[in-house]
């Protein structure tokens, strides 16, 4: 390795209280190297970067040594620092809406953030500005430079952000979650983007993030951390085909992964300690599969394994070399429940859900006094789709594609707008008041946000007998027992009745939304985005449940979800939704295998795998450009606009897309597959690798 | 838990402890004082009228020989009820309207706020001066209710509008999708989380009626003779003020103090409740 620019040793962080947020991390980073620093919410990953920035609140006391070019930066002056930030060190957050002034153009900010370091005039400045707008590959710089943050999507504005993150060649930039916030076709933009940027400046990256598939295609070192401390170090390869502490293993074993679908997921049990009350020992004994009597005695520190930069903080690490283990040997895999029943052929069973031709406009309205119609939003534009009896079908699409509000339409069981919405053989728009409280015993939901579902003034016990109190339950011993029994079927303990949500984990909370709804025993539950607020341990836990009760209860699931992995997973069938209207829909295999609209293959190749040589082997449909506008989608195809197929197409072919909307098309007579695209993709190409 | 901590803060603060203090103290002279004076306050004293505060009258006589201090307790009394029915009926009244016309919007909302504008542009002084002659007779509650509906109203568009938030959370919304009725999610869900903010709120109405009762009895338009409250006692000792002070310092003092004490635990209640609001 090149001479580090930065190097960090032993760097502590306490907050007031006594909460040890960082213990002792430490690690170099040379010149255009991308270390990857991984770890789950609360394990101390983002702390670590603005100690090391300096931003830290005051009564955040921080111990040990950063360096940048061997100049010390903790107990350095404001003034230096000041100086420092921005031009040696850049950082981009993972919110770039709150990272820019809403009150000054894009081009202004960038540009003042040149002249700060910088002896540049302002028409100087200016023109810099735009160049590095151009660098990240925003369309029309020098117009967009006269544009307010509020008018620049999510992935532009990051892309805004990386631009003024490079606009004094810093030697290190430190990325705090960068994609996170966004869509993967958008995420997979920045992520090049962010290449680019390191290819320009030849800066040394600090990634930092919870999502492993974008750290193996990005980084060459990883750092994993677990309860504010580094638990194991090495380069990418090690780290994601040769784990050596127990939690990595884990980890990467409880991803769920698009090329390898039908396996059932790890979970790891239990959650991480609360930084203020660590046990004795190893923080990660009462987690881990492995655990002997020794590992509560004292806290492993990082101690070399083999030759080379490889650490790991587990007395059993070399046992774990010598034998070769991994995490899917080493964890206990759930036995999933028996099919109770042979699985009777789709057409047989009875549909629970129909929903057809569905439409929703939102009215854009202009004026104070009088207000006028100026525009049409075209939230959902007609779509169609039905569940089987046991069946889940996953509705995916980017932010802003009409996924939540076609939930809203079919959980509030009004008329529609447009089109039928059928619920167990009933029409939304045919209920009489009775009828349609009692269809809500047979349809529940399940939220995406397991603090925001929950009522935080409420304990539990009375969270969960509120559908049953709503809905006849009258008997107090009747309600208890009730309760005591969704407690154990989501797999948390009776007694928690009586305790208030705050006091509940994200998992934990999660669960208690499921039992919820379960109370009334469903027949359908529409879950919206069940677990993209979850860690991936906790989530794998979450999603065995959610296919353990579907298959005991006899449950309908509709997913709705943007993580297509999970979608993977869960699934029977897909529908790809785009601006409004279903791309694509049919069975999980037949779409992820072969998918036939080129906005599935993107999106499917847009995913980030957690595995390195696979990641550094694909190439990617990267889309231009952002969603178009609802409230003025293009004319025929609303996907035509960021196509990569339509590019290929003759001209004549091409106006086809531009004048005829084309409607989803069954593929094979046989098949469960259908595609709404003019010219779909009829040859067995593959869009994700190994899949 | 929540209220644990809030609870903790509020006697943390220094201004809030002072607050409360006082506030007990007053309550109990209000309360248990009366059994210790040797006069009670339909006494009239005929050997003494107007004597300065002695070892008898402890804090002097009246001109028709009433004892001051048995007088004065009798008045804090009243005021201190007024003010605490008051701030409870006003309250209530601004989280239902609120809540209500932010949960179920549309023609519910336009007419509860259309209503709520019209109580702000009405001139409350002058009706409750016109109106209270007229319930001569009548019970003093209707003095209180009187109070309570010109005081609800700007309490009830900031309910409002944090309804419209917390309407659009997802434990409503899952509420909703269970089948509850509207109602019953306003007074299990909505209510109940904005608690802080219609605490800190009751809290300053009961100083806020304390002194509108005080200023309209002192006018004569509130509680009528021969029942007593602080501000007919100020009223009554106003004119003698130069002469014969006690009449007049001893029911002013007292509502100073009281409003004072009330208004520092409000304060105190809003700092504990939410800290960071005046940060």
């Amino acid at each position: 390795m090149n001479e580090p620019i930065l190097e960090v040793d032993d760097l502590n962080v306490t907050f007031r209280g006594g909460i040890k947020a960082v213990r002792g991390v430490s690690y170099r980073l040379g010149r255009g190297e991308v270390l990857g620093i991984v770890g789950e919410s609360g394990s101390g990953k983002s702390v670590t970067s603005l100690a090391v920035m300096g931003l830290l609140p005051e009564g955040a006391e921080v111990t040990g040594s950063v360096r940048l070019h061997g100049k010390e930066l903790i107990g350095a002056r404001e003034e230096d620092l000041t100086r420092l930030r921005g031009k040696s060190v850049s950082m981009i957050f993972q919110d770039p809406l709150s990272a820019f002034t809403p009150v000054y153009t894009i081009g202004d900010q960038i540009a003042e953030a040149v002249r700060i370091h910088q002896k540049v005039g302002r028409d100087k400045a200016a023109e810099r500005a735009v160049e590095l707008l151009d660098l990240v590959g925003i369309p029309r710089p020098d117009v967009r430079a006269k544009a307010f943050p509020h008018e620049f999507s999510g992935g532009m504005r990051q892309r805004a952000m990386i631009a003024m993150a490079i606009a004094n060649d810093p030697d290190v930039l430190i990325c705090d979650e960068p994609t996170t916030a966004l869509d993967v076709t958008i995420q997979a933009q920045v992520l090049e983007v962010l290449k680019t940027a390191q290819r320009e400046t030849g800066a040394g990256i600090v990634m930092i993030t919870h999502d492993l598939g974008v750290v193996a295609g990005l980084a060459d070192r990883v750092l994993v951390m677990y309860a504010g401390k580094p638990v194991e170090t090495g380069t990418v390869d090690e780290i994601y085909y040769r784990p050596r502490q127990p939690y990595t293993m884990g980890l990467l074993a409880s991803i769920p992964r698009m090329d390898r679908p039908t396996e059932r997921l790890i979970p790891i049990e239990g959650n991480p300690p609360s930084p203020a009350a660590l046990p004795p020992g190893c923080p990660f004994a009462p987690r881990c599969p492995l655990k002997v009597d020794a590992c509560d005695d004292a806290e492993p520190e990082l101690e070399r394994i083999g030759t080379g930069g490889r650490m790991s903080a587990c007395i059993r690490s070399h046992e774990i070399d010598l034998k070769g283990l991994d995490g899917a040997t080493v964890y206990p895999v759930p036995e999933a429940p028996a099919q109770k029943e042979e699985r009777r052929p789709r057409a047989e069973r009875e549909t629970v859900l129909k929903v057809e031709d569905l439409v929703r406009h939102y009215p854009l309205m202009k004026g104070a006094v009088f207000k006028r119609r100026v525009g049409t939003v075209y939230a959902v534009d007609g779509i169609s789709f039905d569940i089987a009896q046991g069946e889940t079908l996953a509705l995916v699409g980017e932010s802003g594609c009409g996924k939540t509000t076609t939930l809203q339409q079919i959980m509030q069981l009004q008329a529609p707008e447009g089109g039928t919405v059928v619920v167990l053989g009933k029409d939304s728009a045919k209920l009489a008041k009775a009828e349609r409280k009692g269809l809500r015993r047979d349809l529940q939901i399940v939220f995406q946000d397991p603090m925001a579902a929950l009522d935080p003034r409420m304990p539990v016990g009375d969270i969960l007998a509120e559908p049953l109190r709503a809905h006849g339950y009258k008997d107090a011993k009747a309600i208890q027992a009730r309760i005591a029994e969704l407690l154990t079927l989501v797999g948390l303990a009776p007694e928690h009745a009586e305790r208030y949500p705050q006091h509940f984990s994200g998992g934990q909370r999660q669960r208690i939304g499921i039992a919820r709804a379960l109370a009334l025993e469903p027949k359908l539950i529409v879950l919206d985005e069940p677990v993209s607020a979850l860690d991936v341990s906790i989530q794998a836990g979450v999603i065995n449940l959610l296919e353990d009760l579907k298959v005991r209860l006899g449950l309908s699931y509709l997913f709705v979800a943007h993580d297509l992995s999970v979608v993977r997973h869960i699934a029977d069938r897909v529908a790809v939704m785009y601006l409004g209207k279903i791309a694509e829909i049919g069975a999980v295999d037949e779409v992820y295998g072969a998918p036939a609209h080129p906005y599935t293959r993107a999106l499917l190749s847009a995913i980030p795998l957690p595995d390195p040589e696979l990641e550094r082997s694909r190439t990617r449909i990267l889309l231009k450009g952002d969603l178009p506008s609802p409230a003025d989608p293009p004319s025929g195809c609303r996907f035509r606009t960021r196509c990569p197929k339509r590019a290929l197409l003759g001209e004549a072919e091409a106006r086809k897309c531009d004048e005829a909307e084309p409607a989803v098309i069954r593929l094979a007579p046989a098949g469960d597959h259908g595609a709404a695209c003019h010219y779909p993709e009829n040859t067995e190409a593959v869009a994700a690798p190994g899949v | 838990m929540r209220s644990k901590v809030t609870l903790a803060r509020l006697v943390r603060n220094p201004q809030a402890r002072y607050g409360l203090i006082a506030l007990v103290l007053l309550l109990a002279l209000a309360y248990v004082g009366p059994f210790f004076g040797p006069y009670d306050w339909t006494d009239k004293d005929f050997m003494s009228f107007l004597s300065p505060p002695s070892a008898d009258h402890w804090w002097g006589t009246t001109q028709i020989g009433q004892d001051v201090y048995a007088v004065t307790l009798r008045g804090m009394q009243k005021s201190i009820i007024i003010g605490f029915l008051v701030a409870l009926f006003s309250t209530g009244l601004a989280a239902l309207v609120g809540a209500a016309a932010g949960y179920f919007g549309g023609w519910v909302d336009r007419v509860l706020m259309w209503g709520a504008d019209l109580l702000l542009v009405l001139p409350s002084f002058l009706i409750i001066a016109i109106v209270s002659p007229r319930l001569k007779g009548a019970s003093w509650l209707w003095f209180v209710v009187l109070l309570a509906v010109f005081s609800w109203m700007i309490t009830s568009r900031v309910v409002r509008s944090m309804t419209l938030s917390l309407r659009e959370r997802e434990f409503v919304l899952a509420a909703r999708y269970m089948g509850i009725p509207g109602w019953k999610i306003i007074l299990r869900h909505i209510v109940p989380n904005l608690s802080s903010l219609l605490i800190i709120d009751a809290t300053i109405n009961v100083s806020g009626a304390i002194i509108g009762e005080a200023a309209l009895s002192f006018f004569g338009f509130g509680i009528q003779p021969p029942d007593v409250s602080l501000g007919t006692l100020i009223a009554a000792g106003s004119g003698k003020v130069t002469g014969y002070p006690w009449l007049f310092l001893f029911p002013a003092g007292l509502l100073v103090l009281l409003v004072l004490s009330i208004n520092l635990i409000g304060d105190g209640l809003r700092d504990a409740l939410d800290p960071g609001s005046n940060k």
